[in-house]
């Protein structure tokens, strides 16, 4: 049985380490667009079961009586090398699943919130919830053809977000748009730990 | 593994139903993300008894699956099961051996720089 259990110990050290990046943002905003656009999988989905007290709804009917709610999460995946993957997990907009948030969260290298000027008030729960948790996160302003112009500092204001976080306009269905948003996120974690990222040569911003 | 076959539920259970009878209930807090975080990768590392009646067709397949190392978001979407069920029947299969788990750096949140500038050199190479 030790010996097993090393052996296992032993493979489990040769598998792939995973890292994360969640995209959060309102309902239909294209967070699984973007996952899709940079992911080398076709997003797939998990849920999650939850039941009244991941919800923290008190029930006093008892456990024949608990209700429960499907979340379901869609992902993608992005080999970084042989041996460590990035997955991409478009995140409920629901804020009231702070459960589900709070494992999402855990361990997760940053977030990025989508945004739609035509309904930016829909990116507030998660720009706070990411504030509060001190996740470092980017905003990423979809760009829809019937949206409002606006310039990333009107965004930056209209969202009370702080200097220091970068507001990115984006077309979620381009891989390199998408792209573009991520790597201005890992910079981004990088600065706020006083490393500065390195310049992309010739990276087009978008 | 607690014995109990999966046989007498179709396909008609639905999936909640369906996965609360497939975990007997044994969906406790402790087993949901403690270990088998969304992107903890699990592998295959040993053959399962067939005939033994606590060996359920789900075990087999997250076997089958994982002979390739898997997240477990990964074996809860290609099965179609709750991650809330996945975790479980990694549970069983953690007990008796026959799988590996790397886990994610949990820890909330060191500042890792070499991690992170590999991310971003993966990603600059997309
Ligand atoms: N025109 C346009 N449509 C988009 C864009 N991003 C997403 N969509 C569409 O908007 C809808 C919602 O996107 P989806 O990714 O499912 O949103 P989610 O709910 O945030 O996951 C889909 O029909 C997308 O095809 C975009 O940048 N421009
Ligand atoms: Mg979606």
């Amino acid at each position: 049985m030790d010996s097993k259990r090393s052996e296992a110990a032993q493979r489990a050290a040769d598998m792939p380490l995973a890292v994360k990046i969640l995209v959060a943002g309102g309902f239909g905003v294209g967070k699984t667009t973007m996952v899709g656009a940079v992911s080398e999988i076709r997003p797939l989905q998990t849920e999650e079961v939850l039941t009244d007290r991941s919800i923290g709804v008190d029930n006093t009917a008892g456990v024949e009586q608990k209700t429960t709610t499907t979340v379901a999460m869609d992902f993608g995946r992005i080999t970084i090398r042989d041996g460590l993957i990035l997955y991409l997990f478009g995140t409920p907009g629901q804020d009231r699943f702070w459960f589900m948030w709070d494992e999402l969260s855990l361990g997760a290298l940053g977030a990025v919130v989508l945004a739609d000027t035509r309904r930016l008030a829909d990116c507030f729960p998660s720009v706070d919830y990411f504030e509060r948790r001190g996740l470092p996160f980017v905003v990423a302003v979809n760009c829809f053809e019937d949206g409002f112009d606006y310039t990333p500092d009107e965004i930056r204001q209209a969202l009370d977000l702080d200097g220091a976080i970068p507001v990115v306009m984006c077309d979620a269905r381009e891989r390199r748009s998408g792209k573009k948003v991520l790597t201005t996120l890992v910079g981004h974690v990088l600065s706020i730990h006083g490393h500065a990222p390195p310049r992309e040569a010739g990276a087009p911003v978008y | 593994m607690t014995g109990h076959g999966s046989e007498w539920l179709d396909e008609e259970a639905g999936p909640l139903v369906r996965s609360y009878a497939l975990t007997r209930g044994r969906t406790s807090p402790g087993t949901r993300g403690e270990g088998f975080e969304m992107i903890a990768i699990i592998s295959t590392v040993g053959t399962a008894p067939f005939s033994s009646p606590n060996v359920w067709p789900e075990h087999l397949a997250i076997l089958e699956l994982c002979a390739r190392p898997l997240s477990v978001a990964e074996i809860s979407a290609k099965l179609r099961l709750p991650l809330v069920v996945i975790r479980v029947l990694l549970g069983d299969l953690l007990d008796v051996g026959l799988i590996a788990v790397r886990r994610p750096k949990q820890d909330d949140r060191p500042f890792n720089e070499h991690l992170l500038r590999e991310v971003l050199h993966g990603l600059q190479a997309l």
